[in-house]
């Protein structure tokens, strides 16, 4: 089975480890042979966490440098941050709102300009899909759902060898009770969000 | 039921490594488990203390690696199967134990695991605990992969059994944080209670014992050996002439390459799974029928020097490459398209990696380190030191410990300036102090003082020492994921059967002078005791009390008020200038306060020359 390699930037607490271990269940019910990796040392404390998951016959979990198929970002500076990780042929998703790192807020580095910052990635890889997803988040009635709304949109780019359905049963085994219809709701803004930007 | 209770051979599981480690002790019939936790380690104690809740498993968190180790061989030399897990420098903790343990052995299977941590993300150094194997004459077994972690733990309990030694278990931080599918096997049932056959002209290894036991650890290697030369996990793959030895995640590397680079006909790979001993005649056999040799293992040249000695001897004289120019380095992890090259490069195929995109024109992103939580109370209390040490004039040395609390070093706190260990900010200070005219404040954690700070504190009041230290108790071993210590009161987990060691009885018990006790969110009293503190000659020790605020957030012991910055504010910025809290952020050139943030710990309000900072009148803010 062909290998496709998937890159996740976020900030802490915007629930990468919980979007990965969705599409890790996924790929289990689906019978993808997956394997992934995460670096979320200080995570708790406002860090960058990175997951890696390389889905098809590969036996590496980590995933070098210019070998991302798909580059998936929950902060717009942390997409910029990992773009070491894609090559021309690359899509890259990101959302669109931003988190200020206390280093900007406390005048230490100055925050990226957006519209430069799509330019830039855009002119480099394959594809940009690019929206704010918290705004889609609150619209789904979960302004925690940004994680969701993204993995929507990265299973509508069909890059990854599973479908939307796949995609939904693991969320249904992986995600609150509570929290799963706004969830669902979040998978499909994202879904669409990014279907109207191809 | 905790999933890795889960008795249903040949079922499938998504796990991270560590739940797979843990499942392969299960599985194994572990009785006993006990750690100090440590990154990247810390997730296998977790399924040990959640399942030891819900059935007759012995769990622990000890107050360090070395009595871990010691309950631990204790319940081995008594016929129940254990295993201490520890990240790679809890092993220089426990080390004492471990090199004399091996001569003693064990009854029952003991596993001592170490996480090792290459390119450092979560620690002070990339030290490569193989090297231990060697040191103590213990076998080590080495997963790649997931599945590989699981089925090897019960594979290392037989062996320990067998050879009534300890075996060393090493992960690196790519095993235990990856994850992957894991194919389940059967539980064995545990024996939690066993008996101690005393025996002490074999366990009390006074010079004429151990003189015997010696003699006795060169056999057991011996045997060792042997059966390392036929273990499962020790593998060759493919016909070729290019050899390539590698362990570990490295293997994973290779296989890719190999498989990328298309040279399965000309490559030989052998993995070591079981790398200490190493099994001499399959690795000599092996480079008998290559022309050239790769070795590919991360951190130190461990294979590569001992390969070379085993050909040496043999007179056999074909190339073996490990570690050099142009080759594999000993510095930080390694990623699968630098072996690659490295493999391409030395037996001379085309090697096209993929381009990465050009990164010359991106701008310079603002970093994003960890940094002390928004509240966290660590943050007042460096607030308070540096103002004590303003107000008194006085030039400082800031030994500092390991925790959440080193995040201090970063301004405007910086308040760390010298770290060694575990429990050195003690130790050191009292060396600072003895050559220095300078004032020497100390900062150590909770977790921290009981697990290696004591000494270095009694150590400070016997020889006369002149230095303050502060224990920073949140409470809780907050950095690793909020493990309880030994001044935790369990009840508040609903935890029966524990024991609580005050942290103020102990420093008064051990005689220190001068002590105070203080509570850092009050910040003007916190100051006048820090300088009281401060100007007293000899040890001085202040015990600032506040929980972890992620922990009292989890546990919902605060009521989060979040303040805000009132139209009486005139910009001075001091809430900024000094505590520079995650919270606070900077519109149209005015400080504001982001009440989803804000824990409403007051600190700002109470530093603001104007009052400005008060809680938020409405209702707190949806998200």
């Amino acid at each position: 089975m062909e290998t496709t390699r998937l890159i996740i930037v976020a900030v802490g607490g915007q629930g990468n480890l919980l979007a990965s271990s969705v599409l890790g269940e996924a790929a289990l019910l689906n019978g993808v042979p997956l394997r992934m990796s995460e670096i979320h040392g200080m995570a708790q404390r406002g860090g960058v966490v990175e997951s890696a998951l390389v889905f098809g016959d590969a036996e590496s979990t980590i995933i070098s440098d210019g070998e991302a198929d798909l580059l998936v970002g929950f902060e717009p500076a942390e997409t910029l941050r990992a773009i070491n990780k894609c090559n021309a042929e690359t899509t890259v998703i990101t959302n669109l709102a931003p988190l200020m790192p206390f280093t900007v807020n406390i005048g230490q580095g100055v925050y990226p300009d957006l519209a430069e910052l799509q330019n830039l990635i855009r002119a480099k890889t394959a594809k940009l899909i690019a929206f704010n997803a918290a705004k889609l988040a609150e619209e789904a009635g979960n302004p925690l759902g940004v994680n969701m709304v993204l993995l929507g949109a990265l299973t509508q780019t069909g890059i990854l060898p599973l479908s939307a359905e796949n995609v939904k049963e693991a969320m249904e085994r992986k995600t609150k009770k509570a929290f799963l219809d706004s969830n669902l709701k979040a998978f499909d803004l994202g879904f669409k969000a990014a279907e109207q930007a191809a | 039921m905790h999933k890795l209770l889960t008795d249903n051979p040949g079922e499938q599981m998504l796990l991270l490594g560590n739940e797979a480690i843990a499942r392969g002790a299960i599985e194994a019939g572990v009785a006993f488990t006990s750690t100090y936790p440590g990154t990247p380690s810390s997730e296998i104690s977790l399924q040990f203390f959640q399942m030891s809740q819900e059935c007759d498993l012995y769990f622990e968190y000890s107050t360090n690696e070395k009595t871990a180790f010691e309950v631990a061989a204790a319940a081995a030399n008594s016929n129940v199967r254990s295993m201490c897990m520890m990240k790679h420098v809890g092993l220089n903790v426990a080390a004492d134990g471990l090199m004399t343990l091996a001569y003693i052995g064990v009854k029952a299977g003991m596993i001592v695991l170490t996480a090792d941590d290459p390119f450092m993300f979560s620690s002070q150094n990339e030290q490569d605990n193989r090297i231990y194997a060697r040191l103590a004459g213990l076998p080590m077994l080495e997963p790649s992969s997931i599945q590989d972690a699981k089925d090897m733990i019960p594979y290392a309990f037989d062996l320990s059994e067998k050879l009534q030694e300890p075996v060393i278990f090493r992960t690196t931080t790519r095993i235990n944080h990856s994850s992957g599918i894991v194919k389940l096997g059967k539980i064995k049932p545990r024996v939690t209670k066993g008996n101690y056959t005393k025996d002490p002209l074999n366990h009390v290894p006074v010079p004429a014992v151990a003189r015997k036991l010696h003699v006795k650890l060169l056999k057991n290697l011996d045997t060792a050996q042997g059966i390392a030369e036929k273990s499962e996990f020790n593998i060759v793959e493919g016909k070729g002439k290019w050899g390539i030895i590698c362990n570990g995640v490295s293997y994973n590397y290779v296989r890719d390459a190999v498989t990328d680079l298309d040279i399965a006909d000309s490559a030989r790979v052998l993995r070591l799974g079981f790398s200490h001993p190493m099994p001499d005649t399959l690795i000599l056999n092996f480079l008998k029928a290559c022309e050239k040799v790769l070795i590919v293992e991360e951190g130190e040249p461990v294979m590569e020097e001992a390969v070379k000695a085993m050909a040496q001897e043999e007179g056999i004289t074909l190339p073996i490459k490990g570690k050099g120019e142009g080759l594999l380095t000993r510095l930080y992890e390694f990623s699968p398209a630098q072996v690659e090259n490295v493999i391409a490069g030395y037996f001379g195929v085309p090697y096209e990696p993929k381009e990465a995109v050009d990164l010359s024109d991106i701008p310079e992103i603002p970093q994003r380190p960890p940094t002390l939580c928004a509240g966290c109370s660590h943050r007042a209390t460096y607030h308070e030191i540096n103002k004590a040490v303003e107000e008194l004039g006085v030039e400082t040395i800031y030994p500092t410990d390991i925790g959440c609390y080193t995040l201090g070093l970063l301004p405007p706190l910086s308040t760390a300036d010298f770290l060694v260990c575990m429990g050195s900010s003690a130790g050191t200070a009292g060396g600072f102090s003895q050559v220095t005219d300078k004032k020497v404040i100390a900062f150590i954690g909770d977790s921290t003082f009981f697990h290696s700070g004591i000494p270095g504190l009694i150590n400070g009041v016997f020889n006369n020492h002149n230095f303050t230290l502060v224990i920073l108790d949140n409470g809780i071993t907050a950095m690793t994921g909020h493990q309880p210590h030994p001044g935790v009161d369990m009840k508040q987990f609903n935890m029966e059967g524990y024991g609580q060691v005050s942290i103020e009885a102990v420093v008064r018990a051990i005689g220190v002078p001068h002590v105070a006790v203080i509570k850092p969110n009050k910040v003007k009293k916190s100051i006048e005791a820090i300088k009281e503190a401060i100007n007293f000659k000899g040890i001085s020790v202040i015990i600032s009390q506040e929980p972890c605020v992620l922990y009292a957030k989890a546990l919902k012991l605060t009521k989060q008020r979040p303040f805000e910055v009132t139209d009486k504010c005139k910009n001075h910025r001091d809430c900024m200038n000094y505590l520079a809290c995650p919270a606070f952020y900077v519109w149209n050139e005015r400080i504001k306060i982001d009440p989803n943030l804000c824990t409403g710990c007051a600190v700002c309000a109470q530093i603001c020359p104007e009052n400005a900072i008060l809680p938020l009148k409405k209702k707190k803010v949806p998200a």
